[in-house]
C-alpha cells in the first residue's frame, strides 16, 4: 500500500509536470523537500530527545503509570486483547493523552512505542493486528481538545475572535472519533468472530 | 483569550518542573533519567527519518508539478453541487498527506479570506477534527515493518471524511 502510494505520487507528478512543462519547478520542489525534510527531522531529534527525557523522568517517578490508570476504563473498552499490566497501554494513554491537549510531537513518540510493543504482542509480523487498526483509526480520528496552533494562525490573521471556533471543532472531532470507535468494535467483531 | 495563550506559553515549562520535582520527591536521578530518555529519542527520530525524506519529496513532486491544483480546478463543479467550498478542496485533500504542506495552504487561505470568513472558520474547524492519515499511517506502520494495513486505511478515511462532514455542517449551522 504505502509502496504504491509513494511511487504513483511520483510518477504521476513527473508525467504531469513533462506534459504542462513543470519539470524545473519538480526538480526544485523535490530537492528543497529533501532538505526540508532533513532540517524538520534535526528539529525533531532535539524536541523529541527532550520529550523522551522528560517522559523518563516520568516514568521512573510512576507519573505515567498514574495517567494510564487514569485512562484503563477508555483502554480496557477499546483494546480489551491487550493484557492489563502490558506496556503498550502505557504508551498509547500517553499518545491519546498528547494527542489531546495538542502537544502532537509528544504524541508521535509514545504512538511509535505503542506500535513496537503491539508488535510484540502479533502473530503475523507483517500483518497489522486489529489493535493497531484500532489504535491507528482512532488517533486520526484526532482526539484534540484544542487545536491550540490554530487559534494562533488565526490570532496572527487578525481574527476578531480566535477562539469562536473551539466549541464547533470539539463537537466535529466528538463526532468523527464517535464513528470511528464504533467502526472498530464493529472490525473487532467481524475480524474476530 | 490572555488565560489561553498563557496556559500555552506557561504548558511545556509546567510539565518540566512537574516531572522534576515529581522525580526528585521519588528520589529519581533525574538529569541520569533524562539523558537515557534523550538517547531513546533521537533514535527514533533517525529510524523514521528516511520515511519523512522519501514522503516530502513525493509531495513536493506532486505539489510542484501543479497536479493537485489540476485537481482542484477539475473538481470545482462537483464540490459546488455539495455545497463544499473550493478553495478548502486543496487543504481536505492535502490534509490527508502532509501536515506542514496543509498548515502552508490554510495560511494562504486565511491571507486570501481572513480567518473570520466562511472558509476560514471552516478551514479552522476541518484542521481541528483530521488528521494525516498517510503520514501517520506510512510512519507508524514503517517503524515496525507491518506490510499489509487491512482495514486501518478505510478507517482512517471514513473518520476523515465523518471529520470533513461534520465541519461543514457544524459551519453553516454556528454561523
Amino acid at each position: 500500500m504505502i509502496n504504491y502510494l509513494w511511487a504513483i505520487l511520483i510518477v504521476l507528478g513527473v508525467l504531469y509536470g513533462s506534459l504542462t512543462g513543470t519539470l524545473g519547478e519538480v526538480t526544485l520542489g523535490a530537492i528543497e523537500e529533501a532538505k526540508a525534510a532533513v532540517a524538520l527531522g534535526v528539529t525533531l531529534i532535539g524536541v523529541v530527545a527532550m520529550w523522551t527525557g522528560l517522559m523518563k523522568i516520568a516514568e521512573r517517578a510512576g507519573v505515567i503509570q498514574a495517567l494510564t490508570r487514569y485512562m484503563a476504563p477508555v483502554l480496557k473498552f477499546l483494546f480489551p486483547n491487550i493484557p492489563e499490566r502490558h506496556l503498550a497501554r502505557k504508551h498509547i494513554a500517553t499518545n491519546i493523552i498528547a494527542n489531546m491537549l495538542g502537544l502532537g510531537w509528544a504524541a508521535t513518540p509514545a504512538g511509535l512505542n505503542a506500535m513496537k510493543e503491539l508488535q510484540k504482542l502479533n502473530k503475523d509480523k507483517e500483518v497489522a493486528s486489529i489493535e493497531m487498526c484500532t489504535f491507528l483509526i482512532i488517533n486520526i480520528s484526532s482526539v484534540q481538545l484544542i487545536s491550540i496552533n490554530m487559534i494562533a494562525y488565526r490570532i496572527q490573521f487578525g481574527s476578531d475572535n480566535p477562539t469562536e471556533i473551539i466549541g464547533p471543532a470539539l463537537i466535529a472531532t466528538i463526532v468523527s472519533t464517535i464513528v470511528g470507535v464504533i467502526f472498530c468494535k464493529f472490525m473487532m467483531k467481524v475480524k474476530t468472530h | 483569550m490572555k488565560m489561553l495563550m498563557l496556559f500555552s506559553d506557561v504548558m511545556i515549562p509546567l510539565i518540566f518542573v512537574t516531572i522534576i520535582c515529581i522525580g526528585l520527591s521519588k528520589k529519581v536521578p533525574v538529569f541520569d533519567a533524562f539523558i537515557e530518555g534523550a538517547k531513546e529519542g533521537i533514535k527514533i527520530v533517525v529510524d523514521i527519518l528516511p520515511t519523512l525524506i522519501g514522503l516530502m519529496i513525493a509531495v513536493g513532486i506532486v505539489s510542484r508539478s501543479g497536479l493537485l491544483g489540476f485537481f482542484t480546478t477539475s473538481l470545482k463543479p462537483l464540490t459546488d453541487q455539495l455545497g463544499f467550498p473550493a478553495p478548502l478542496l486543496p487543504i481536505a485533500m492535502m490534509r490527508t498527506i502532509s501536515a506542514s504542506a496543509t498548515t502552508g495552504l490554510v495560511l494562504d487561505l486565511f491571507k486570501t479570506y481572513g480567518p473570520d470568513s466562511f472558509v476560514g472558520r471552516m478551514a479552522s474547524i476541518m484542521m481541528g477534527c483530521t488528521e494525516t492519515i498517510f503520514y501517520t499511517m506510512t510512519i507508524y506502520f514503517m517503524s515496525i515493518n507491518i506490510k499489509k494495513t487491512r482495514y486501518t486505511l478505510v478507517g482512517a478515511l471514513l473518520v476523515t471524511l465523518v471529520g470533513i462532514i461534520a465541519s461543514v455542517i457544524i459551519t453553516y449551522s454556528v454561523f
